[in-house]
């Protein structure tokens, strides 16, 4: 590909960068923006900050998600290490089994989220923060399952022969051989499950309960937004894109292999 | 000992997966085939009425114009993503990292704002308009927030990230002898392009039009917020289901059809992968 | 193979316990009472109210009906979903013994057509629907239904329409002449084929900014509650609320309690708070709505009623209008309207 015209490639890239971070750095000069419109700018002001940190909605919106996003991280990257684990120390690759860890990660979300709700409805579990966790479990245990996998596929498993041949327990072996050797893998899969508990909107919309206690930053978000154009969003948005670029950066220095997602 | 070890391992994942994910889309799936009580609620009488409604041409039609914007918007993503992925493949190799990193950065700002960010832009006293005006455009630009086309680029906009790094993949994958070998034989780079990359690199275009298509034809944020209300994808529909109409059997019907959208297409794209790569072993 | 999930479950219940309130849960549209109401609430009679804020009727419908009302105390909904609570079993039966204030409604607000008595809800907010317009943007002076249905071409685009189905309906119901709780099936044939047309000049179906859309200039005539209008009258005084000749429903937003409520006295304590001559008037300032609270009315600023004509439509007026029902089995027809509506080009 080296024979590639060089300015059409260039152009290329710079047209899809445009399109791809015009919006979002419109975002971000405007929540410096004194006035907080688009429509002109006033001069520069850190005030809308201040107004989004005076807000106790939203203050208390982001506990919540940090509350649902470490837990459901936590049980995820626990769950899905050892499920990569299991899945590749077997041989016999099995299409079900495929299908049942990678569904999660495709099935639309407005289906899981009202099954969900069905479900809980349905066995009378007053929903909370609690259901949230369950929900976002569910498709993050998914995503790190498949970080981990990518790893242990370069994975040199004569190790763990070599473990249990000297007579290590398998839950030793598991601690000393296999888990440090993953940590970046499991590391960069909990970054990634923390990141997409953090945005998520649909399952946390239908699967929370009743009133702030229960309610998330996406859910702020999506109720500020109905009601027009606020700047606090502004300084929001700012804030949260800031954390996820922390959070992508460090994920990208542990995993040097490949990209979450990938 | 190796074959109990794994099952060992895999027990609170799947058993997590089984009572949170599987049991419950059975149980979408039974109330698709019971009645609607007055009220909402759930008369447990059994019949074939939701699932025949689905097909009523009313329903099907939104079935379809959902499935024509996720195409639509899947199409669109594929071939911006691809002409950047292959932009960045092009790029020398030490360059490529970072910039593949800035092609993924905005994928993970929140979706809601993402979304947001398009209406700040496009509304008719909004910053392009404004722009325009600066630029001394006098008369009346024609209408671009609440229209479909502002869900299209909002939707290809929020999924254009992955479809990037989908094809990416296989593209950096390439071994650059192939194309001079094509190139040697005489071959046009339009037919080298055509004959020997494009095949090559069909996984992922296909695994990104996938994404594209099945995230986009559940969506029913964005159509929400940058479609005014004016039109209504299966989202908005199986949505308004369950917190308008309160016909959760006809929403679970619904949800089905989605399923099944989702898993014919999974099937698909395993299939054009499993083509491509058995092409590629040949 | 089950263990492991409820074990998960009891350990998360138990950490995340702590972030749920024990609290009086009121859930209110945004903005639709004082700011300050709650905490002056909690400071007067000592309980621990927190609002939630719901967008629209149906959210907080959806969430009630799939928990059965439990983890909210007491809600504000219009009132044919109030009687949909009512006919699900979710409202609770009132106790006038515990709401003295009921006193201060008018008397027509105590029998109104959807709850005669105040059986099962009380009415906190009524008026009208009808044209909120941008009288500097628009030559002529909107005066009727059709006006928004059928507009002049330099509307064109420039309009919004309620997204809530039966306010939506209301619009072409209203402009032939037809009850808004109709169900015969050729006039809701006639009020469909007359909103797919209108949809064209449409620049969207909105209920919670059109009033910040006349401001901008987004917009220029919208379909609007009188009060939500008014807000757009607090920032530009050229936008004028004006009741189309063929007239208006008369919708009442209700207070209920729900039957599953933990807080029970808390919750009919609110409910009577709220009923105060000072607090009903101290929310009618806030929100710029009109409450069916005669003492509450009687206090009223009259510089606030000349700033805002439409606060002062008097309840024989309103009384006027009919007001919006539950249409029970035609909820569906409505809402396959409104889909057949969206689904149109």
């Amino acid at each position: 590909m080296r024979n590639a015209p060089l300015p059409l490639m260039l152009a290329i890239l710079a047209g899809v960068f445009a399109f791809l971070y015009l919006p979002i750095s419109v975002l971000v000069a405007l929540s410096f923006n004194d006035g907080g419109l688009p429509t002109a700018w006033t001069g520069f002001s850190t005030k809308w900050y201040g107004a989004l940190f005076a807000n106790a909605d939203i203050m208390g919106a982001a506990l919540n998600t940090l509350i649902v996003a470490v837990i459901s991280t936590i049980l995820a990257t626990l769950f899905g290490t050892l499920l990569a684990v299991g899945v590749e120390i077997r041989r016999r690759k099995g299409r079900f089994l495929e299908t049942l860890i990678f569904a999660p990660m495709i099935i639309p979300d407005i289906v899981l989220a009202i099954a969900l709700l069905s479900f809980f409805s349905l066995l009378g579990v007053t929903m909370g923060l609690h259901t949230i966790i369950l929900a976002h479990v569910v498709f993050n245990l998914a995503f790190v399952c498949s970080v981990v996998r990518a790893r242990l596929k370069t994975f040199d498993w004569s190790i763990v022969e070599a473990s249990t041949d000297l007579g290590a327990p398998t839950f030793t072996t598991l601690r000393r051989v296999i888990i440090p050797v993953l940590s970046p893998a499991i590391i960069a899969g909990a970054l990634l499950a923390f990141t997409l508990s953090v945005d998520e909107f649909v399952i946390a919309f239908f699967t929370a309960g009743a009133g702030r206690a229960s309610t998330t930053l996406p859910m702020q978000i999506y109720a500020m937004i109905r009601f027009g154009v606020t700047p606090e969003i502004n300084a929001l948005a700012t804030i949260v894109m800031g954390i996820s670029v922390l959070a992508l950066t460090l994920s990208q220095r542990l995993n040097r292999g490949g990209l979450p997602g990938q | 000992m190796r074959d109990r070890r794994p099952l060992f391992l895999m027990t609170p994942a799947l058993a997590w997966l089984t009572a949170f994910m599987v049991v419950p889309c059975l149980l979408i799936l039974a109330l698709a085939f019971f009645r609607r009580g007055l009220y909402g609620g759930i008369d447990y009488t059994l019949t074939w009425e939701n699932i025949a409604l689905v097909f009523d041409p009313l329903y099907a039609g939104i079935f379809l114009k959902s499935a024509w914007i996720a195409g639509l918007s899947a199409l669109i993503a594929v071939i911006l993503g691809y002409a950047a992925a292959y932009a960045i493949a092009a790029m020398p190799r030490r360059h490529q990292p970072l910039l593949l990193f800035f092609a993924v950065l905005p994928f993970w700002s929140n979706y809601l704002v993402r979304t947001y960010a398009w209406i700040v832009l496009l509304n008719r006293e909004g910053l392009i308009v404004h722009l325009a005006r600066l630029l001394g455009f006098e008369g009346e630009l024609p209408r671009m927030l609440y229209t479909e086309t502002a869900v299209v680029i909002g939707l290809v906009y929020n999924y254009l990230p992955f479809v990037i790094l989908a094809c990416y993949a296989p593209l950096s994958r390439l071994n650059p002898e192939v194309t001079e070998a094509s190139r040697d034989l005489g071959a046009s780079p339009w037919t080298t392009f055509r004959r020997v990359v494009l095949p090559m690199t069909v996984p992922g275009i296909a695994t990104g039009f996938t994404f594209v298509f099945v995230l986009s034809i559940g969506n029913f944020v964005t159509p929400a917020l940058l479609g005014g209300g004016q039109f209504q994808m299966i989202g908005n529909l199986v949505y308004a289901q369950f917190l308008t109409a309160n016909d959760w059997p006809f929403g679970a019907a619904l949800s089905i059809f989605l399923i099944a959208i989702m898993m014919g297409l999974l099937t698909l794209q395993t299939f054009a992968s499993e083509k491509a790569s058995g092409g590629r072993n040949a | 193979m089950f263990r492991t999930p409820l074990t998960g479950l009891a350990l998360i219940a138990a950490l995340t316990s702590a972030a749920s309130a024990e609290d009086l849960v009121i859930s209110n549209w945004d903005g639709y009472m004082a700011p300050d109401a709650i905490d002056a609430f909690n400071t007067d009679t000592s309980n621990s109210a927190e609002l939630v804020l719901h967008g629209t009727n149906e959210e907080i419908m959806g969430k009630l009906i799939a928990s059965k009302g439990a983890g909210y105390d007491v809600v504000f909904v219009s009132s044919p979903f109030a009687e949909v609570l009512n006919k699900l079993g979710i409202a609770e039966t009132l106790d006038h013994a515990k709401l003295p204030n009921l006193a201060n409604l008018y008397d027509a607000a105590t029998q109104l057509k959807h709850d005669p008595g105040n059986a099962f809800s009380v009415p906190y907010a009524w008026g009208t629907t009808g044209l909120c317009y941008r009288s500097d943007l628009i030559d002529e002076t909107p005066d009727s239904w059709w006006d928004l249905l059928t507009p002049s071409d330099e509307l064109k685009d420039k309009i919004t329409m309620l997204a809530t189905d039966r306010w939506l309906l209301a619009a072409a119901q209203l402009a032939n002449g037809y009850s808004v709780n109709t169900t015969d099936p050729i006039e809701l044939d006639k009020v469909k084929n007359d909103l797919i047309s209108a949809k064209r000049t449409l620049l969207a179906y909105d209920d919670t900014t059109f009033y910040a859309k006349l401001v901008s200039g987004e917009a220029d005539l919208v379909q609007a509650w009188d009060g939500w209008c008014n807000y757009g009258i607090a920032e530009n005084a050229d936008i004028q609320y004006v009741i189309p000749e063929e007239g208006s429903d008369l919708w009442v937003d209700t207070m209920v309690i729900l039957k599953n409520s933990a807080h029970k006295d808390a919750a009919y304590a609110f409910v009577n708070w709220m009923l105060d001559a000072e607090h009903h008037r101290w929310a009618a300032e806030n929100i710029l709505y009109k409450v069916p609270n005669k003492a509450a009315m009687d206090g009223l600023d009259p510089a606030l009623l000349a700033q805002y004509p439409n606060m002062a439509i008097s309840p024989e007026e309103l009384l006027g209008y009919e007001q919006l029902l539950d249409v029970g089995e035609a909820q569906r027809a409505y809402s396959r309207i409104v889909s057949e509506i969206k689904a149109a080009d």
